[in-house]
């Protein structure tokens, strides 16, 4: 009986596949929210994910897959907000904020313009996640991306907590903080734009930080963090899908609502502990 | 801004590179005529000063006195707008790595759960080739650095948890494990209490005794003062430099302490001491 309800959604080919792309970012976004969360990025990694909105339209409108838009438009707005935040007078949420606003609404304005001719383009769909629209080719970028940022991650790692934990010891440390940051805000974009197949441009910061900040009121160091963190990022991405599967739901409101009531049950624990 | 060397030391490094630069001048520290502008602020002026190797120099100045700008121009985060530096003979731009700089408590991002051991570790990154960082939490360095500074015991705490003498402790391995031969510690005392001070100066001055030049920031003039082989007093220009016993007059202090506005009046924007 049990094991019919879990076999079940996987009788359909697009579900495997949505369930693979779901453990990757179960174990990438946790990985990326330990960082986000202790440099309280929480912002600029939603700010990220919105203004991947036109890149995406852009590139349903020539044709080719979303990723060939969305990853370039990520990396330009993550080098673009890293930019201004040291060039310019304005406060760091401001800059965002207005980047984060601009290009969402050129996004939606644009996917208005193309939606009628284009059947493929649904703007719930790209808000909100859409599991069934996942292609063999996705599964394989997402496959791709994921392994590539994890590698690169696995190097730079320590680099990084340097340069969150202590920026200027970093850069006189020898290391390059600047470049180093602007490395994260890269991977950052290409592990937002993989998610947001599964969890929508909305709901992608939820994934990234929620997991993460739920391991960290559990546990107390870095890495291990980092590990709840993916455990709960796995477990929020599969089973946010039986849900999206039964109760006919959006992928990516189902994962954060399990997301959320994880961060919600070790809220409680931490409080009982406390 | 002229970086060229200008001393018959110095320039036997540029010249010739099988000579260990390091080595090539006496003074650990050589700052001449160094002037930092802030936009429409003097933050320092005309400070030159010379500071030889194996020596524990207090920093001493008010709040504002450009101790942290003086900081971070030695170490080349801070532009500078006239003079020259010297770090062991080199330009600051080429020395990174070779000074460990413990930043203001204000400066660190506490948020960060990393434990003693963490932190310590970070100090080792720059010398290890790609394939081997993975496990340099386990260098036996880091353990000499962890025992050398009495946190061996502690090398599991989260750095958030310690007491501020512990932390500077745990940054001074860090910068031990850098294998820094300059130390720079900025307002190392502040919210610390005078025992672990103590603790902390203790550590230093075996450092110093090994050779390392250690530069202390602080802007609490206080007993501990005498306890420096030198100090440097910095308010926007150096008052005074020399022994601890000798050095805090009456004058010196009123300078360091007391108004500004007579002593000030020949410090402007674009004019470096030359009136």
């Amino acid at each position: 009986m049990i094991f019919d309800f879990l076999i079940e959604p996987f009788q359909y080919a697009f579900m495997a596949k949505a369930l693979m792309v779901c453990v990757l970012i179960g174990i990438v976004c946790p990985l990326f929210g330990a960082h986000v969360i202790n440099r309280e990025m929480g912002f600029m990694s939603d700010a990220l994910a919105h203004p991947v909105l036109p890149g995406m339209v852009a590139a349903y409108a020539i044709g080719i897959n979303p990723f060939f838009g969305a990853i370039p438009m990520g990396v330009i707005v993550a080098l673009l907000i890293g930019y201004i935040v040291r060039k310019s007078n304005i406060s760091n949420d401001t800059s965002i904020g207005i980047l984060f606003s601009g290009l969402f609404a050129l996004g939606i304005a644009s996917i208005s313009m193309l939606e009628p001719q284009n059947s493929s383009l649904n703007i719930e769909s790209i808000l909100l996640g859409q599991i069934t629209s996942i292609s063999i080719y996705d599964l394989y970028i997402a496959t791709g991306l994921t392994i590539s940022t994890l590698v690169i991650m696995l190097f730079f790692h320590k680099h990084l907590l340097f340069t969150g934990f202590d920026f200027e010891g970093a850069k006189v440390a020898g290391l390059p903080s600047h470049k180093l940051d602007y490395l994260l805000l890269v991977l950052l974009s290409i592990v937002i734009v993989v998610s947001l197949q599964i969890v929508g441009v909305i709901l992608v910061v939820g994934m990234l930080i929620t997991p993460a900040a739920a391991a960290s009121l559990l546990v107390n160091h870095f890495s291990k963090i980092i590990f709840l963190g993916i455990l709960f990022g796995i477990i929020s991405a599969i089973s946010g899908l039986y849900v999206s599967y039964y109760f006919n739901l959006p992928s990516g409101p189902s994962i954060a609502l399990i997301s959320t009531s994880i961060f919600g049950l070790s809220f409680f624990k931490k409080l009982q502990t406390s | 801004m002229n970086l060229k060397p200008s001393t018959d030391t110095t320039t036997c490094c540029s010249s010739s590179l099988e000579h260990d630069c390091s080595h090539s001048s006496e003074y650990a520290i050589e700052v001449s005529n160094l002037c930092v502008e802030f936009e429409n602020f003097l933050a320092l002026d005309e400070v030159s000063f010379k500071i030889p190797k194996g020596v524990l120099t207090g920093v001493v100045g008010p709040n504002g006195g450009g101790k942290s700008t003086l900081f971070n121009a030695l170490v080349g985060l801070q532009p500078i707008a006239h003079g020259t530096i010297f770090i062991n003979g080199n330009p600051p731009e080429k020395l990174l790595g070779n000074v460990s700089y413990v930043p203001q408590k204000e400066k660190v991002n506490w948020r960060f759960p990393l434990s003693v051991n963490d932190v310590v570790s970070l100090g080792k990154l720059k010398h290890k080739p790609f394939y081997k960082i993975f496990n340099i939490a386990k260098d036996k360095e880091i353990e000499d650095a962890l025992r050398k500074v009495g946190m061996w015991h502690n090398r599991t705490e989260l750095m958030v948890n310690l007491s501020g003498g512990q932390r500077q402790r745990a940054f001074i391995a860090r910068a031990l494990a850098q294998k820094a031969n300059i130390l720079l510690l900025d307002e190392a005392f502040s919210g610390v209490d005078i025992a672990s001070q103590k603790e902390v100066l203790e550590v230093l001055k075996e450092l110093r005794d090994e050779g390392k030049t250690i530069l202390i920031a602080t802007h609490d003039l206080n007993t501990l003062s005498n306890r420096f082989d030198e100090v440097l007093c910095l308010n926007r220009h150096i008052c005074a430099h020399g022994n601890p016993e000798t050095v805090f007059t009456k004058e010196v202090l009123i300078e360091l302490y007391g108004s500004h506005e007579v002593m000030l009046s020949n410090h402007k924007i674009g004019q470096h001491g030359d009136s």
